[in-house]
């Protein structure tokens, strides 16, 4: 397994903030995720490896985060907010919207693994809503229309 | 930490500073309801079952997480408190089946009796229930989600409990599971741990589940019969063609010297007694073949055989076993001197413990209890591998070290699991353990062998010192000290103060075989053959020279020299690695289950029963005694008691010579219905076809007890306490000098958390285990 | 990045350097960055800890407890390190503002951390800011380095011969890790699981050391109070309410934003003028006034002041300071529904009463929305929320319950609404379908 120069940098210097090993492990995943996609298999071994922790330990954390996964994503994971301050802005009808546009569901992903949809909760642009996250990019103040120049800019 | 007092439902009550309330209420008998509070386990404060009103505090509090404190004024039973629990058993009812009659904890569940308390049966709920598939996760546990509740008992006992951490909580809120690693199998230790201690019908056991209904079994609680530990177990009974079949092993009740624990082999592998091979008919060689013959006819040839030959002066041996029970072993050593006339006995050394006695001779209360190691505050282990070999020990080092801080010391040539709980471990090169033992006693030029590139000498030297500083050490040896080694360790020993020792011997019984003078050159209590004594007085004209050892009969079977070879409940040639051919100029009987490599070339075999189907004692690594009771029986087998007996009485011996009876009260005989009704019947008609009567029988082993408390040294116990179920500590310290033993012939068994000598042979569930982690091993190396 | 309102009644204390380009530190420094920690300095701890208390400054995370109280607990001796933990995992439904904290004035919360610091004498903090804030996250590693490369951080800050460091730390998304305990958790690379309390986090925190934790917003606060004194921080605001508040308008409104309101400010005033007041025509409906967890208000309830106490004696709380507006076109069941949808997802499932109670709710609200509700549907609602309420085993639960109680009680009419097969009277069009449920 072996992960990019920037991770390693990123992973000795976070490693070094706590004193224990394992304090670092939620960031290390997501970082790891970035890179890879996905926490493989291969992944959850090295991380539990580095950290001194069992192969369940690290799983049963990387399940309870909703931001990290085991299965493999998009390039483009789209985050339609629906909570309170969106839906009553529109919301909803992004997310149908982008079901209709981009033919897939929630936690799906199109064939040419160019996006993922994703219904997501709050994700703190209330006052900026509707929203959506791609990847980790803000979209605010969005319409059906402005959506769907804003997927266009993802098609690459 | 001075008491405090409180008041709980208007009563009274005083605890210790730093008690629970849950426990505190529990002293006092107030139940509090729980199902995520479990004793010894950490603090969850998950399912709030316990909810208690105290006053002064705004919100209902746990009782399991809350300490009691001076004044605390507590209402444990109001109408707020129930409808808080009754909404607890609501909301888990919601998602969980309502299908108690086919569930397989229907009856010992504790959700159910919630529900019957808290009135919680009418269903609110309407939605479709969250389903998942049930898994099976390993041959011996399967796991039913939808009836989980959640209380992370099977995730804690596995990890801080058994130092496993194979299950864990994957996902979160409602979607949370309990799981093994990638949610399918379990890498463990198999001990089912989980299953004894989840309080619904989630996890269950491979072997038991769907089989039987908990009222519809006998539960007996008898002592394991595979390792030296000498755990409690209760056996689930039920009757089968065969006469009995159990169908589970459990410790629910916590009682016994092991609490809540259970190895896989004290949980599980107790079906070798329903192997379809089990021998339940006695067998003779008949032209070359071994044919079925009917008891009289089999007992008549052996007493015939054996008298002629001793009458002739004939060299006889006898080899005995450590899973059979104290009364047998006393029994047969008996046997072989009074009614054989010889010293030719010898059984399977798993360890030294003559030595030890030897050592200990005048140091009374020297060796430690089960119970001891639980609580000793620290402890040196020297060799061995408890976790491996010796479970119940590993598990209360193991839970000595987590609750209550203990300091282990760990001396060992492997690296070996225990080190996670050690305050120190210090590797040694292999063989040195001996070594150990000099520089500790102090021969400093003992040092030279055990410094290594990571323990220098001064290593040693600072862990000698801090060592000698403990008080209370109870000191653990495996059979890699023997011999001479065992007395300087116990030298050392002497200049701590209250240290106490453990020798570990690796099957069931090895103590008691021990005890009971199945040496050649020892009589029962370590009693040299050549001291006249109580034995000699007794017994009357038992000859004074050492007999032959194991080796030594086999070199006389090789010169022919030897007459008749009499096995009870061994198997030396498939042990040692014999020549099938070699005893076969010998009269060979063999009182045996299977049809080992020794009872396969034998001229008699006897269709035995084990120590599940028996009653007894067994006395444990440490000398712990505790009583056997028996399960049931199965048709055509008897047990090696009354085999013995019956064999004595075939060679004209007076058996109230072997067995003292018919003195004391009448002997209660067995159920005259169920189980047992069939050896208190079959008892009373050999009686009375020789006009005895019905009191004490010579067939029941506690017929012999008396004689072993009175001349057994150590084994002087309350026989009330033992009949009500109590451990009782015998000591070695108490026995005479003893003798050097050949520490050569001590030759461990090997065997690992999953085998078991010839039981484990005949054991599916230890074999299933087996198999499915070689079937996962190749699914990896195919990857 | 999030656009930046203002209107003329704001207080601009927090905000102050919002816009003015504060990430870069020379630009900080020369907006009296760095000051109040310098000040902070030549205080004793207790007297830091009594200018926040005098200053009337509650904790702007939610539950609105007296900041110098907070820090007055931590032990002056500890034989474990003492940390400092800023709470940025900002995820109540509603709240945006410790977002513009970080976007606008990074520096101000890594102040704010130093003086905590200062005050409970501990080297050690830690900004955690929640995953979703990636860009944040990048701003803030940034400040860090530039405190750092000045020797504001590290050994021997300021020539003080003390040490101080400060870390930043990342979440993964879970909305419970913002509750202070399993924030800890979390923070240590565990399941956010609260943890049982006593111990509190100022006796027993982060790896067993004595642990303050604050919002972003109220360590923000803190460098302005040292600066400007607690008498004048106390005075901006209404009494036992010290300072300001970022209120985040959101909903129905026409003018939604991050405003910088003095506490107290009048939450009719805050929709109507602050907010620009309902959008299209419509009249209002309800409003949410601190964040997805707490009481809704009725029109005829928001002549308050929105102050922790009269908030609380409303019925409601100011909670994180989320105020979320609804106009009279929206269903109040399918509000409830979503509401409860969000913390099913978020509970972490420890304890019964939430994890089962929010899965129960959000099913029945599910199909009672969806017009297959029953009459006693509506009971066992405020039923099951009554039996959560107060019982769980962090206020997660009570985030739940108490929602949905005012829903069901304030609106019960609307609910009947929804019975006997009559559809959703409210249903816009484009958003008839059925959501998913989130897994
Ligand atoms: C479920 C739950 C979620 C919370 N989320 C946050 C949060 O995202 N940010 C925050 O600052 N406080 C949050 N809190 C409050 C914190 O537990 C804690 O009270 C706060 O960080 C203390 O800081 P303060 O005193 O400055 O408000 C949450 C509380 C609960 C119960
Ligand atoms: S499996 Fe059993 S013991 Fe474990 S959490 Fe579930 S119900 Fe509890
Ligand atoms: S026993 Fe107290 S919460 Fe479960």
């Amino acid at each position: 397994m072996k992960f990019s120069d920037e991770f390693e940098t990123r992973f000795t210097m976070m490693a070094r903030h706590y004193p224990t090993k394992r304090s670092v492990l939620v960031p290390a995943l997501l970082y790891a995720q970035d890179e890879i996609g996905y926490l493989s298999d291969e992944v959850i071994q090295e991380i539990a490896r580095r950290l001194e922790l069992t192969e369940l330990d690290v799983r049963n954390v990387i399940s309870y985060y909703s931001m990290l996964t085991t299965k493999p994503r998009g390039k483009y994971n789209v985050q339609v907010c629906t909570n309170i301050a969106c839906m009553l802005r529109g919301g909803e009808e992004l997310f149908a919207h982008c079901r209709k546009k981009l033919g897939i569901g929630h936690k799906q992903t199109t064939q040419d693994g160019r996006f993922t949809l994703e219904e997501v909760e709050c994700i703190g642009a209330c006052s900026w809503a509707p929203a959506i996250q791609v990847n980790y990019d803000f979209h605010e103040n969005l319409t059906v229309e402005k959506l769907d120049k804003v997927l266009d800019g993802y098609q690459k | 930490m001075p008491d405090v007092t409180l008041t709980v439902d208007g009563k009274k009550l005083t605890a210790p500073a730093g008690t629970l309330l849950i426990e505190a209420c529990k002293s006092a008998g107030i139940e509090i309801p729980s199902f995520c509070y479990y004793p010894n386990l950490s603090l969850q404060g998950a399912c709030r079952m316990c909810l208690v009103k105290i006053e002064k505090m705004p919100k209902l509090q746990t009782a399991c997480t809350t300490v009691v404190t001076e004044g605390m004024i507590v209402t444990s039973d109001n109408e707020e408190v129930r409808q808080a629990r009754k909404s607890m058993v609501e909301l888990l009812l919601g998602n969980h089946p309502l299908d108690c009659p086919v569930c397989d904890a229907g009856g010992e569940c504790e959700l159910q009796d919630m529900t019957f308390s808290y009135g919680a049966a009418e269903s609110k709920y309407m939605e479709a229930k969250n389903h998942k598939d049930e898994q099976q996760w390993s041959p011996v546990v399967f796991f039913d989600r939808p009836r989980c509740i959640l209380c992370y008992r099977c995730v804690r006992v596995c990890g801080e409990g058994m130092d496993v951490w194979a299950l864990g909580v994957q996902n979160r809120g409602v979607s949370s599971i309990i799981a093994p690693n990638k949610e399918d199998h379990l890498e463990c230790e198999e001990c089912g741990m989980c299953i004894d201690i989840c309080p619904v019908g989630a996890l269950t056991s491979g072997a038991y589940r769907y089989k039987t209904r908990p009222w519809e079994m006998k539960h007996v609680g008898t002592i394991c019969t595979h390792c030296g530990d000498g755990c409690k177990t209760t056996l689930g009974v039920r009757r089968s063609d065969s006469g009995m079949e159990i169908v589970r092993g459990d410790n629910r009740d916590k009682s016994g010297i092991n609490n809540d624990f259970l190895c896989i082999k004290g949980r599980y592998a107790f079906d070798f007694a329903h192997h379809p091979d089990r021998l339940m008919q006695p067998l003779i060689r008949k032209n070359g073949k071994l044919t079925p013959a009917n008891w009289e006819e089999a007992f008549e040839l052996i007493g015939k055989r054996f008298a002629e030959i001793r009458d002739h002066d004939g060299m006889i041996g006898v080899v005995g076993s450590s899973r059979i029970t104290n009364e047998e072993a006393y029994l047969l050593s008996k046997f072989a001197r009074v009614v054989l006339k010889t010293n030719n006995v010898d059984h399977h050394r798993t360890a030294d413990f003559p030595a030890l006695a030897a050592a200990l001779s005048g140091k009374p209360d020297s060796t430690a209890t089960m119970r001891e190691v639980y609580d000793a505050p620290a402890i040196l282990l020297i060799g061995n591998n408890p976790t491996d070999q010796h479970p119940l020990l590993a598990w209360q080092i193991r839970n000595n070290v987590r609750l209550h801080r203990s300091r282990l010391y760990l001396i060992n040539s492997q690296t070996i699991k225990l080190g996670r709980q050690a305050a120190g471990f210090t590797q040694i090169p292999a063989g040195t353990e001996g070594k150990v033992a000099a520089y500790l006693a102090g021969d400093d030029a003992a040092v030279e062998a055990i410094i290594t590139e990571k323990n220098s000498r001064e290593t040693w030297n600072a862990l000698r010192e801090k060592l000698r500083g403990e008080q209370k050490l109870v000191i653990i040896f495996g059979s890699e000290i023997r011999g001479n080694d065992v007395a300087v360790l116990v030298k050392f020993g002497s200049g701590v103060h209250g240290a106490k020792f453990v020798c570990l011997a690796d099957y069931a019984n090895s103590r008691g075989a021990a005890d009971m003078g199945l040496y050649p050159d020892l009589l029962p209590g370590y009693h040299r053959v050549a001291d006249t004594g109580k034995f000699h007085d007794e017994w009357t004209s038992i000859p004074a020279t050492t007999g032959l050892t194991l080796p030594e009969m086999v070199d006389a079977a090789k010169a022919s020299k030897l007459k008749a070879l009499y096995v009870v409940g061994a198997n030396p040639i498939g042990r040692l690695g014999l020549d099938p051919f070699l005893f076969s100029k010998t009269f060979v009987v063999v009182q045996e289950m299977f049809l080992t490599e020794t009872a396969f070339m034998a001229d008699v075999v006897l269709p035995a029963a084990n120590a599940y189907e028996k009653s007894g004692t067994f006395t444990n690594t440490c000398g712990d005694l505790q009583i056997l009771k028996k399960a049931g029986e199965v048709t055509g087998t008897k047990s090696d008691f009354e085999m013995i007996v019956r064999i004595a009485d075939a060679m004209g011996f007076d058996v109230h010579k072997l067995v003292p009876f018919g003195a004391g009260e009448r002997t209660d005989m067995g159920q005259s219905r169920g189980a047992q009704s069939g050896e208190a019947d079959r008892h009373a008609v050999w009686l009375e076809a020789r006009g005895l009567e019905p009191k004490m029988s010579p067939l029941e082993p506690t017929a012999i007890l008396d004689e072993i408390q009175r001349l057994v040294p150590g084994y002087d116990f309350s026989r009330i306490n033992l009949l009500a179920g109590n451990d009782q500590h015998t000591t070695l310290a108490n026995s005479g000098p003893g003798a050097i033993q050949k520490p050569e012939l001590i030759v461990p068994a090997n065997d690992n958390l999953f085998s078991s000598g010839t039981l484990g042979r005949y054991s599916k569930a230890l074999h299933s285990v087996m198999e499915s982690r070689t079937q996962q091993t190749s699914e990896v190396a195919a990857d | 990045m999030a656009s930046l309102v203002s209107h003329p009644d704001e207080v601009k204390v927090v905000s102050r350097r919002f816009g003015q380009g504060a990430t870069n530190i020379d630009r900080y420094l020369e907006l009296d960055g760095y000051k109040a920690v310098q000040k902070a300095f030549a205080m004793e701890p207790d007297a830091i800890i009594n200018e926040v208390k005098n200053s009337g400054l509650r904790g702007r995370g939610g539950a609105g407890f007296s900041t110098g109280m907070k820090w007055s607990f931590v032990p002056k001796q500890s034989a474990k390190p003492k940390y400092v933990l800023c709470n940025g995992d900002e995820s109540e439904p509603g709240t945006c503002k410790d977002r513009l904290i970080f976007e606008h004035d990074p520096h101000a919360v890594i102040e704010g951390v130093m003086i905590a610091a200062l005050a409970v004498g501990s080297q050690t903090g830690y900004i955690y800011i929640r995953g979703e804030y990636r860009y944040l996250s990048i701003i803030m590693q940034k400040a860090l380095a530039d405190a750092y490369a000045r020797g504001f951080l590290g050994k021997n800050i300021f020539g003080s011969g003390r040490d101080l460091d400060i870390y930043w730390h990342g979440g993964a998304g879970a909305y419970e890790v913002g509750e202070e305990s399993a924030l800890m958790e979390s923070l240590e690379g565990k399941r956010g699981i609260p943890r049982i309390r006593p111990p509190f986090p100022a006796v027993v925190g982060l790896w067993g050391g004595p642990t303050v934790i604050n919002n972003a917003e109220t360590l923000a606060s803190v460098p302005h109070i040292i600066l400007g004194g607690a008498e004048w921080y106390a005075k901006v605001g209404t009494p036992k309410n010290g300072g300001t508040r970022l209120f985040c308008l959101s909903g129905n409104l026409e003018k939604p934003g991050v405003y910088e309101l003095p506490m107290g400010y009048n939450l009719r005033k805050m929709i109507y003028e602050v907010g620009g007041g309902i959008p299209n025509g419509r009249e209002l409906k309800a409003v949410v006034p601190g964040g997805s967890s707490t009481p809704v208000l009725l029109p005829e309830e928001i002549d308050i002041s929105m102050d922790f106490d009269s908030v609380a004696k409303a019925g409601s709380m100011l909670g994180s300071g989320g105020v979320v507006v609804l106009d009279d076109t929206n269903c109040i069941v399918k509000f409830a529904l979503r509401t409860m949808k969000f913390y099913r997802h978020e509970s972490c499932g420890w304890c019964i009463p939430c994890r089962e109670g929010t899965d129960w709710l959000e099913k029945t609200l599910t199909r009672f929305h969806a017009g297959g509700g029953l009459k006693k549907d509506i009971d066992n609602i405020q039923y099951l929320s009554e039996n959560m309420l107060g019982r769980t085993f962090c206020p997660l639960g009570d985030a739940a319950a108490m929602p949905t109680i005012a829903f069901v009680k304030k609106f019960r009419k609307e609910f009947e609404d929804h019975l006997e097969g009559r559809p959703c009277p409210f249903e816009r069009a484009g958003a008839v379908e059925q959501l998913p449920v989130l897994a």
